[in-house]
């Protein structure tokens, strides 16, 4: 964030676009999409590649390591990816700055929470009795 | 121009409902058989299957259009024939890629 005592033009500027930080919001998208693109090939492959997707199948995969940490990771980064991605759609069509905060902290909430409940299941599954 | 929509559309479609149904997945494996049963039998129902499917096409096309920024990103692609090629491209090859997996799932290659 530029607090106007930087005497380049790029540090000026630095931290005052539409997002104040919008810089490494953008890497950060990218760099997610780029993971995504290997854990949601994975996510596919193994949907294909699995005999039956039966509960009991299902369970198993995602109790063996080889199935809950791609999974955990996988839901990390897609909420991650997903939460970056609603909010650049929300800082370009809120124009008003106390809606734009207010929709930015339901995302924010649903998110979290979201990928909280998600990855709860998965310990459950992962470290809870096999049924 | 409609590529650039696209890729908003599914984004947003892929964050809301594709997430929604991959923690209702997750919470009914950790909750047992019954849940399970459940969530199975709303998914294969005839409407589940279309929003499967349809959430199938939106994960091609963000993948696809998703690679083109990629490739856009590092200052490659503008030349209008490339660009143009790409655009195209990521909707044929959504369209392909979304025929092939439900095929598959369906049982087409059984």
């Amino acid at each position: 964030m530029s607090m106007g005592k930087s005497s380049t033009p790029l540090g000026k500027v630095r931290g005052l676009g539409a997002a104040r930080s919008g810089g490494a919001h953008w890497v950060d998208e990218r760099i997610t999409s780029v993971a995504l693109v290997l854990l949601s090939m994975w996510f596919l492959a193994s949907l294909l590649w699995l005999p039956s997707l039966d509960y009991k199948t299902v369970a198993e995969w995602l109790r063996a390591p080889t199935g809950a940490v791609p999974m955990a990771l996988f839901v990390i980064v897609s909420f991650v990816h997903g939460l970056e991605g609603l909010k650049v759609v929300v800082d370009d069509y809120v124009h008003d700055e106390g809606n734009r905060v207010a929709c930015n902290i339901v995302l924010l909430f649903s998110a979290v929470g979201g990928a909280a409940f998600a990855l709860f299941a998965l310990a459950k599954i992962a470290f809870g009795a096999a049924a | 121009m409609l590529v650039s929509i696209l890729h908003r559309v599914t984004g947003g479609a892929l964050t809301v409902a594709g997430l929604a149904l991959l923690c209702w997945w997750l919470i009914a494996t950790a909750s047992g058989g019954d849940a399970y049963a459940t969530f199975s039998a709303v998914a294969m129902h005839p409407l589940g299957l279309v929003v499967l499917i349809g959430l199938t096409w939106a994960f091609f096309q963000h993948l696809f259009s998703g690679l083109r920024h990629l490739v856009m990103d590092i200052g490659a692609g503008f030349e209008l024939g490339v660009n143009k090629l790409m655009a195209v491209g990521s909707i044929v090859a959504a369209l392909i890629a979304t025929a092939i997996v439900w095929a598959y799932l369906l049982g087409a290659f059984a």
